[in-house]
């Protein structure tokens, strides 16, 4: 059992610095014109932590762990929309000028 | 569903993550990774509903719909200025909802598959410890800088003596509290270290504030994504493991490049206090000195006779929302043959990319918005810099004066330009309190007033 949960860990450390590695070449890649989007995106996908939340939420009764998870997904959620729809509307307005510029010429 | 249906699932989710930042390389690529940031999202919850263990459908979804409707309104509803607290407020939910996450691990294992109550693996603890440490901390202390922006609570660093030491002290005792959980497993000791890390969080962003503000939001930023990553390494699962991974990766590159932009590294940043006692001995020998000052038909002449003009927008441009009345001075400029152009520092506003969003709000285009390395060698070709409420990013005593506290920050060369128009509210020094030489220099005009007024002022002076 111990030697199976650390090697779980093991790929877990795996992936996480393979993920890291991605995350700085890819964020190197944003232009700085969009770190505020960046902001806005990467709040809403840190809310995934919904996941764990729904986990904690989905078994039928009402013990005290269900009712931390049904708070969690209330808060991610919050996150998710918030974040995704905010991030929206800052791109959207990076899109409208690109328009109006094509409009005028 | 099968395990391996799960994880491949989960894999497509992270993959669209990814895609997701990576459309953020050009405004026109950014919006569909956007969609695919919601698709993962989609991905990922659905997949999770369809676990057997998760059956409390109704709960859930009113959850979410409660969660989505205040999130939804929120953010439709927000002002574009108004942008730095809103982030800070949604990074304070993440790191709550990791804590609530790590609760209920710890009460029900079971329903994560990680043992039972009070026999949970070590490695578990651990992971869960650092998940509610970093959790606890991100919330408090987004809910200070959220406080700080929304000006509840005053923006100036605070300090107070031994504050180092009391930080480190707590860190220690932090950890120490994570060894006797591992140990014992109780509650009260989880509440504790709880309690203790929200505190933690609230004594690492007192001593922050002002234009130190951006690195602030990018660090809580990147701790955000470390806590999803610690709630992930609990739960086994590589999604939270990868997207806490991406996150954290790009709040701390941020964090990097603003500190970068102000010449200080992110230690003494994080460490604190600056701007707060320097901000009383503002050199009260420079008074003496003559300042031009001028009014808007004054600008409007300067401006309406130049070739060039490069606009410089900082903090005071969003504390006045003048960005819409500043395109319109621009448009007409523009429309009257003259190259209008704007230079952006990286540390302008109060998180990275913040005056580019304004801008963007104003429909100014965005190939016309220029990084200070783009922009910074035209100046000497400039007739006229129209400075709009920014001031140390402007302050050549960053390359000359060694004794300036802001000595060697990369600065916008204003000074370089033919004329400096300087919209300011008064005198006042900036946020390190260093009084800027240029306002005294002879090609220097001072536009005094609100930048708002100012700026629909010069509009009328031009028409």
């Amino acid at each position: 059992m111990e030697a199976h949960s650390s090697e779980i860990f093991v790929i877990g450390l795996t992936v996480f610095f393979l993920a890291c590695v991605i995350g700085y070449y890819v964020v190197w890649s944003v232009t700085p014109a969009l770190h505020s989007p960046l902001m806005g995106v990467t709040n809403a996908i840190s809310s995934v932590i919904i996941v764990g939340a729904i986990l904690a939420a989905g078994p039928l009764g009402h013990d005290t762990s269900k009712i931390f998870g049904i708070i969690g997904v209330t808060l991610a959620s919050i996150n998710i929309f918030g974040g995704f729809i905010v991030t929206y509307r800052m791109l959207s307005m990076f899109k409208k000028r690109k328009l109006k510029e094509k409009n005028k010429t | 569903m099968s395990n391996s249906m799960v994880s491949v699932l989960y894999l497509i989710s992270a993959l669209l993550f990814i895609f997701a930042l990576r459309g953020l390389s050009h405004p026109e690529s950014s919006r569909l990774g956007n969609i695919f940031g919601v698709i993962g999202m989609i991905i990922a919850i659905v997949t999770t509903l369809m676990f057997k263990s998760v059956l409390s459908y109704l709960e859930i979804g009113l959850a979410i719909l409660v969660g989505g409707t205040i999130g939804s309104i929120i953010a439709i509803r927000i002002k574009m200025t108004a942008l730095p607290q809103l982030v800070a407020a949604f990074h304070s939910l993440v790191g709550i909802a990791a804590v609530f996450v790590a609760a209920a691990a710890f009460y029900d294992p079971e329903s994560f598959k990680i043992g039972q109550f009070g026999s949970i693996s070590s490695s578990s603890l651990i992971e869960m410890s650092i998940g509610t440490f970093i959790g606890g901390i991100t919330f408090s202390g987004s809910v200070l800088a959220f406080g700080k922006l929304q000006g509840i609570v005053s923006g100036r660093p605070i300090v107070f003596k031994y504050q180092h030491i009391i930080n480190a002290l707590i860190f220690l005792f932090i950890i120490f509290l994570i060894i006797f959980f591992i140990n014992n497993q109780s509650p009260t000791i989880f509440w504790t270290l709880v309690l203790v890390s929200i505190l933690l969080g609230f004594l690492v962003v007192v001593p922050i504030g002002g234009a130190d503000m951006p690195v602030v939001v990018s660090m809580l930023n990147s701790y955000s994504g470390w806590a999803a990553c610690g709630i992930g390494f609990t739960l086994s699962n590589n999604l939270l493991i990868i997207t806490g991974a991406l996150v954290g990766a790009s709040g701390a590159i941020l964090s990097y490049i603003m500190s970068k932009g102000m010449n200080r590294s992110i230690i003494s940043v994080v460490l604190g206090g600056f701007g707060g006692e320097q901000a009383n001995s503002t050199s009260k020998d420079e008074s003496d000195k003559i300042v031009k000052q001028g009014n808007a038909e004054d600008a409007a002449y300067i401006l309406k006779n130049a070739d060039s003009v490069i606009i410089v927008p900082g903090y005071g441009m969003a504390v006045a929302q003048a960005q819409h009345a500043l395109r319109e001075m621009g448009d007409i400029l523009k429309n009257n043959g003259i190259q209008v152009r704007y230079a952006i520092h990286p540390v302008a506003g109060r998180m990275p990319g913040h005056m580019n969003v304004l801008l963007a709000e104003a429909n100014v285009p965005y190939e016309k918005v220029l990084e200070l390395d783009e922009i910074n060698h035209d100046f000497p070709m400039t007739e006229v810099s129209f400075v709009i409420g920014a001031n140390d990013v402007t302050n050549p005593a960053a390359k000359t004066d060694k004794t300036s506290p802001i000595f060697g920050m990369p600065i916008l060369d204003v000074e370089k330009s033919q004329t400096v128009l300087f919209v300011k509210r008064s005198m006042a020094t900036g946020y390190s309190g260093v009084d800027n030489e240029l306002f005294y220099r002879d090609n220097t005009t001072m536009l005094f007033g609100d930048a708002k007024k100012m700026c629909e002022n010069i509009v009328k002076s031009l028409n």
